[in-house]
């Protein structure tokens, strides 16, 4: 199947599907074409097609070991990190047009435009403010009055303004882990990313952080594109506007979340939402 | 009837006498450990303690501020005291940076190649050189070779290549320890590598970096062999210039180009002296040596301690 037609497969109906008029375009923010991706000799990826639209929340699931991770991590190019990983395909980043896992393509420059948030609450050991800042001094910025408004504008976006207004200078390591994992989102979004990256943000959280979160993400939706890893289908049925389940390293389906969960086209994920497996 | 067996096997087995075997075992691998410990810990105490006995009446202000002399009760380390803190300053001027950077190269910047790995099997085995062949390294490059002399500058440069692999080591294991959650925080900002290594790893590295570079320096303080190649006297009846002058431009170097001595030499003099005066002189040396050391490790465990409660 060649990527072309898979996507405008899914697009259409898509529209249909949103109670959009048919000739309304959905933006959409970055396409990922036909991606395959291998740790060292095992391939973890295989021909992974899906859109991802402007401004709207787009949930991956699927079983552990699926490559929804992978897939997340492909987009800001974290597999970098490691050596022997290689990919093929494209995901292409709009509206500069730019292929991201194209190794001409500096990871580095992927990054600053894509902002990621990981499993585990991974603050730095300095103070909150310097951790929301993080992003902003990596890029140049250090103007106070620039750094101290964008470092507040991204506490208020995390929620987290009110809680941490008066202990800016203390350690983020004071903070809860759920505070934490906010504080991570606040630092994602300071510099303005186009595009936000969560990989199971609220694996390590208790439910009440959890709740937190979700509201978050539905806050910052009309905002900012945002793409989730979650294992939690309720997660992703409270939280997405798409849904994309992976399974074995290939995209079952993608389609809207309510389509997904209420009306599957695939056995896999119709086997997966209803709990035969997973 | 393999299934009956098999089950019989699994209903056979004692539980309790299985638990009075295991403590039983614990309990005899503790009381040889106990053993072995106490072993050497009193004999490190009795030699300690004797020193102790020997040395410290023999300690007070005279001792420190005095010279050594032909009189063993009117000898002092004063020489030496001041000659060991000196190439102390200068050893850990040269090997902290150098070993330090030399570390954040190979853990981050070095492609893994081969090279890389002949490099690090090499400064590994470096660690393990004998002193004597970095005295003796020193004392054909240095002292010939540049025609440096038997200096404090030598003295230091010396000691900090002996201590250089153990700094490098330590710089390296202390980057490698920091969890790949840190590193991905860094690097998913869009971090350069510069700036995680400066911004977020080198400070998550401190405490770490710290206790290498310390460990280094107390082996370099107690280092006789390598002082005493490159040609340090052991009779010093002064002291090198002072680095603070009266006069414009207020600082010298020129105590880098003076001779020398340090402790574990005046103590190696004074114990091959045949007066019984000297031997005790030597003693009291040995204890500021050690209390020097302690006071070096302790300096270590508060830094350590003060990074890890700031970063807390």
């Amino acid at each position: 199947m060649d990527a072309m037609t898979q996507m405008q497969f899914s697009e259409t109906p898509l529209q249909v599907a949103a109670g959009m008029k048919p000739d309304a375009e959905l933006p959409v923010r970055a396409r990922v074409l036909d991606l395959s991706f291998y740790y060292g000799d095992k391939q973890a990826l295989f021909n992974v097609t899906f859109p991802i639209h402007d401004r709207k929340v787009t949930a991956m699931i699927g079983p552990s070991g699926c490559g929804k991770s992978t897939l997340l991590r492909t987009m800001n190019r974290m597999h970098d990190l490691y050596p022997g990983n290689r990919y093929e395909g494209e995901v292409i980043l709009y509206p500069e047009n730019i292929n991201i896992v194209s190794p001409q393509v500096d990871p580095m420059l992927v990054r600053l435009k894509i902002g990621m948030v990981f499993q585990k609450p991974n603050p730095f050991p300095k103070s909150i403010y310097e951790n929301v800042a993080a992003g902003l001094w990596v890029r140049g910025i250090r103007k106070k009055s620039v750094v101290d408004d964008r470092v507040e504008q991204a506490l208020t976006q995390a929620a987290l303004w009110d809680e941490v207004k008066d202990r800016l200078r203390t350690s983020a390591y004071g903070l809860s882990g759920g505070q934490q994992q906010r504080l991570c989102i606040a630092r994602a979004l300071a510099p303005d990313p186009e595009m936000l990256l969560l990989d199971e943000p609220t694996s390590a959280l208790d439910p009440i952080a959890t709740a937190r979160i979700e509201e978050l993400v539905m806050e910052l939706a009309p905002k900012v594109t945002i793409v989730i890893v979650t294992h939690n289908m309720q997660q992703a049925a409270r939280i997405s506007n798409f849904t994309a389940f992976m399974h074995l390293g290939r995209m079952a389906e993608f389609d809207l979340t309510e389509v997904i969960f209420t009306n599957p086209r695939d056995r896999r994920t119709q086997d997966y939402i209803t709990g035969r497996f997973g | 009837m393999a299934k009956d067996d098999e089950a019989q096997i699994l209903q056979s087995i004692d539980e309790r006498a299985l638990v009075k075997k295991a403590n039983r075992q614990d309990l005899r691998f503790a009381i040889v450990g106990l053993t072995v410990l106490t072993v050497a810990m009193i004999t490190l105490m009795a030699l300690v303690i004797d020193f102790m006995i020997d040395g410290i009446p023999r300690i007070n202000g005279e001792f420190l501020t005095s010279f050594p002399s032909r009189r063993p009760e009117r000898a002092g380390i004063l020489s030496a005291w001041v000659g060991s803190s000196l190439v102390m300053l200068v050893t850990a001027v040269l090997a902290v940076p150098i070993g330090v950077a030399a570390g954040i190269y190979l853990e981050e910047y070095a492609p893994k190649n081969w090279i890389t790995d002949i490099i690090e099997i090499n400064v590994t085995n470096l660690a393990g050189v004998p002193s004597i062949i970095y005295g003796l390294l020193a004392l054909g490059l240095f002292v010939y070779g540049f025609g440096l002399g038997s200096t404090i500058l030598v003295a230091g440069m010396t000691l900090a290549l002996l201590i250089l692999p153990i700094i490098i080591v330590a710089t390296r294991e202390a980057l490698r320890s920091i969890s790949l959650e840190m590193r991905e925080a860094a690097y998913g900002l869009g971090a350069d590598k510069w700036q995680a290594v400066s911004m977020y790893l080198l400070p998550a590295a401190r405490p770490g970096i710290l206790t290498g570079a310390i460990v280094g320096m107390s082996r370099a303080i107690g280092e006789t062999a390598p002082i005493i190649t490159i040609g340090a006297l052991a009779f010093i009846a002064f002291l090198p210039p002072s680095p603070i002058q009266a006069e414009f431009p207020y600082v010298s170097f020129e105590w880098l180009n003076s001779p020398f001595t340090v402790m574990p030499i005046q103590m190696f003099n004074w114990i091959s002296r045949p007066q019984p005066g000297f031997h005790i002189a030597a003693a009291a040396t040995g204890v500021i040596l050690l209390v020097m050391t302690l006071l070096m490790n302790g300096l270590a465990i508060y830094l350590r301690y003060r990074i890890r409660e700031g970063m807390k």
